[in-house]
């Protein structure tokens, strides 16, 4: 067992450093899918507002991705640089999993995202199409395949131990373990949702300003269209993967909803708590305010159903509820408001107000970064959640860390943070110069997208079509 | 045992990381060569040159990882986990190289300074600690049960310093014939004057790793020196000699192309030493690459995805080196 100091500055980091990662592939997911959208619109209804909306995106998406590309190297090598006994042990799964996302997805994205980025005016419209088409589903394979990976370590099966180390029997197991469909849903919507919140903020800052133009005008209106039809359908994968993981993992279900057990009688079923401050060491929920029956009725669909409570399992076997409890609340909140979100969209849309009135405005605004404080949330839940565990009942956190000094932990720590808030910090600063610009009309007409320069010939027959118009 | 899945995946990985070296070469070598170019449109149009692929190029970086982790688990966990404050600093040198590339035309006029020297800086930190990373893992890495023994700062000796100086001297003529070939005019000829010496610098490095390796290690002396090899091997060092005569002469009569084609040749001999030096030992000096391999359920699954998808990733990259073919100007080629 190595010191426990040791094991905090690990996990501090690797928590760190993923987090600042997950906010770029999230955007990623959901802004490729929707400049492909964008692209086919405007392929398909030739209306020069499409083409102005995806030139202002994918400058957006260039900077995004290229701060998924760097944070995820990292990722990539602290696998074994921090979790070395992790990945001796489990490296015959999360292994080649990796290696199939690396194949399948990296390169496509990598491979693409050069002629998707830089070459509107070298290929031609269809070829153009076809590669950000391909940006957009690497985006989702690379998402299939890191959640597969994930999910696994949750809802392990598939394997058998053979000299301390992970063999894989039956790969399809593997991928397709209990709570990865659940997961892989989860997570892809959240995408969605979230570059849903941020386009209608960035929109709603516009419109805020007295930018009416047709092109904020319409990611406005498909960001809200996106919202309300989203927001609902993942709250109903979010109570169909909390019932796999009640099934799967109930410690970390009785975590979240900081549930000892013992404190109703048989037939009364167990309240949903709103609100409460889960004392570990006392082994109670303090301060608690809940809602009678709600609970069971939420997490068995009955009326007087009872799940595990904490104290069914040893005290070194459960989660931190005081932390896992609060960010689920937080998550399933910012949802709610999500839905609240899109539901009073469509009832000014119907009025004919939806892009004057402020109120409105600033609500959408305030919610540009719920989608990824949400998506935060979440992934603490879930990965606190499954504490003390890396690998779901076969291998305790503490045993997958790598042998380091206190003192090499702490200095790369504290390299990672001075330069994830600088580089990170300048990034989403220049995100946001961007998305203050706003779309701009005509944009690659003649000139190459937003360059300096002009190009002198067009290229191909049909990039002079677009000149002419 | 019909395949032998353990020495399929010692080849691919070789190859993937092969490919990293000569292509995330050239990009990184550009960053080190920026103090040479102190012209912002020069430094736009050297940029220029590689924005189009360098993530595809840093991305068999990402696959030289992910195959050691599949195929060679302990390998992977025992050279990152003694290596990590050389990989580490690695990591922060590519993250800053790499925003570079987005910030630097996003950033305004008194900002670009900011992400100039991030990217110059980036570039050569991660180079030299690749290089880093390289020697201290040539030198042999002392292990027990899957447990690295040696300390966190081993990698602070002569030789793994000196193969970090020769990693950058590689990449950086790397990136100087490539420019050679991407570019035309005052740039062009600028470079055309530094290739000289960073040629002869390469060939210094390859002479004393050469000559340092064999003294260290009587078992790669043997490799080299002892019949039945000789034979085999002289070529190496032959073509070497070739390929640097070769080089001086497309210089001197001003070929655009020749230099960097040579320069990829080089690196590629240089390569081919060190993996006729070692091996078949995947974790010097002690484990070879059937003991580190992890099971063959693993390396099946992964192998099958392997061969099969790689085929079509090289396509489609050279693809997109087509589409962006040919010399870039200042104000060209750009979305910026």
């Amino acid at each position: 067992m190595p010191d426990s100091l040791a094991l905090d500055l690990a996990r501090v980091q690797f928590g760190f450093t993923i987090s600042f990662h997950i906010i770029f592939p999230a955007i990623t997911i959901g802004l490729a899918s929707y400049l492909a959208v964008l692209e086919g619109l405007w392929l398909y209804t030739r209306k020069p507002l499409y083409r102005d909306l995806y030139h202002f995106w994918a400058r957006i998406f260039a900077v995004n991705f290229g701060m998924g590309v760097v944070s995820g190297l990292v990722m990539a090598y602290q696998f074994g640089t921090n979790w070395s006994f992790f990945s001796e042990f489990a490296g015959g799964i999360t292994g080649p999993l990796l290696a199939y996302e690396v194949l399948t997805a990296f390169f496509l994205e990598a491979g693409f995202l050069g002629v998707m980025l830089f070459g509107w005016n070298r290929v031609g419209p269809g070829l153009h199409f076809l590669s950000t088409l391909a940006v957009a589903v690497g985006t989702l394979i690379s998402a299939f395949w890191i959640l597969a990976s994930n999910s696994w370590m949750q809802t392990p099966q598939g394997f058998e131990i053979i000299d301390g180390r992970v063999v894989p029997t039956d790969w399809l197991a593997v991928i397709f373990n209990p709570s990865f469909p659940y997961r892989l849903l989860h997570m892809s919507v959240a995408a969605f949702l979230a570059t849903a919140l941020f386009v209608g903020a960035s929109a709603a800052w516009h419109l805020l300003r007295g930018n009416d133009a047709p092109a904020v005008r319409k990611m406005f209106s498909m960001a809200l269209w996106m919202v309300l039809v989203v927001a609902p359908v993942q709250a109903l994968i979010g109570d169909l993967h909390g019932l796999n993981t009640l099934k799967h993992q109930p410690a970390k279900v009785a975590a979240m909803e900081g549930h000892w057990g013992g404190e109703s009688e048989p037939g009364e079923g167990f309240p949903l708590l709103l609100f409460g401050w889960p004392d570990m060491a006392a082994e109670t929920t303090r301060f608690a305010v809940g809602v009678p029956r709600l609970g069971s009725l939420i997490l068995t669909h009955s009326w007087d159903g009872t799940i595990p409570g904490l104290k069914d399992f040893p005290a070194e076997d459960r989660p931190n509820a005081t932390v896992v409890f609060w960010s689920f609340r937080v998550m399933v909140g910012l949802g709610l408001l999500m839905i609240l979100l899109g539901g009073l969209g469509l009832l000014l849309r119907r009025r004919g107000r939806l892009y004057r009135s402020r109120a409105f405005l600033r609500f959408a605004l305030a919610m540009g970064p719920a989608g990824l404080v949400a998506i935060l949330a979440g992934w603490y839940t879930t990965e606190i959640g499954r504490q003390p565990w890396v690998v779901q009942g076969l291998l305790r956190t503490g045993d997958a860390v790598s042998p380091h000094a206190p003192a090499t932990l702490a200095l790369s720590l504290a390299l990672f943070v001075v330069v994830y808030l600088f580089v990170f910090g300048a990034g989403i600063a220049y995100v946001l110069r961007l998305v203050r610009k706003g779309p701009v009309a005509e944009e690659g007409t003649g000139t190459t997208p937003g360059g300096p320069g002009q190009q002198r010939h067009a290229m191909r027959p049909l990039s002079a079509v677009a000149e002419e118009q | 045992m019909g395949i032998d899945l353990p020495l399929l995946w010692a080849l691919i990985i070789g190859f993937g990381v092969m490919m990293y070296v000569l292509m995330d070469g050239f990009d990184l070598g550009i960053g080190i060569l920026y103090p040479w170019l102190p012209d912002k449109h020069h430094r736009d149009v050297a940029m220029n040159t590689v924005a189009p692929v360098w993530d595809g190029n840093e991305t068999w970086l990402v696959l030289g990882g992910a195959g050691l982790l599949a195929a060679f688990p302990v390998v992977y966990s025992v050279v990152l986990t003694a290596l990590y404050i050389p990989l580490v600093l690695m990591l922060l040198g590519l993250i800053f190289r790499g925003i570079a590339f987005e910030f630097r035309f996003k950033a305004r006029e008194r900002e670009r300074a900011i992400w100039d020297k991030a990217f110059i800086g980036g570039s050569f930190t991660a180079t030299f600690f690749q290089g880093v990373v390289l020697g201290a893992f040539i030198s042999g890495l002392p292990v027990e049960n899957g447990v690295y023994l040696g300390g966190p700062l081993d990698w602070l000796a002569p030789f793994p310093l000196f193969t970090g100086l020769g990693l950058v001297c590689a990449y950086a003529l790397l990136g100087c014939t490539w420019l050679i070939m991407k570019t035309d005019g005052v740039l062009q000829a600028r470079m055309a004057r530094l290739a000289r010496p960073l040629s002869w610098g390469l060939l210094a490095a390859i002479v004393v790793v050469s000559v340092w390796t064999p003294l260290r290690d009587p078992a790669i002396a043997e490799r080299w020196f002892s019949l039945p090899h000789l034979p085999w091997f002289a070529p190496v060092p032959a073509l070497v000699v070739v390929a640097m005569v070769l080089m001086q002469r497309a210089l001197r009569r001003g070929a655009q192309v020749t230099p960097f084609v040579l320069t990829l040749l080089l690196m590629f001999l240089g390569y081919a030493g060190l993996a006729i030096s070692g091996w078949p030992r995947i974790l010097p000096p002690n484990i070879d690459i059937w003991q580190a391999a992890a099971p063959p359920q693993s390396l099946g699954f992964a192998l099958v995805g392997a061969l099969f998808i790689v085929p079509f990733i090289l396509m489609y990259t050279a693809f997109s080196y087509y589409v962006f073919r040919g010399k870039v100007r200042p104000g060209d080629a750009g979305y910026h």
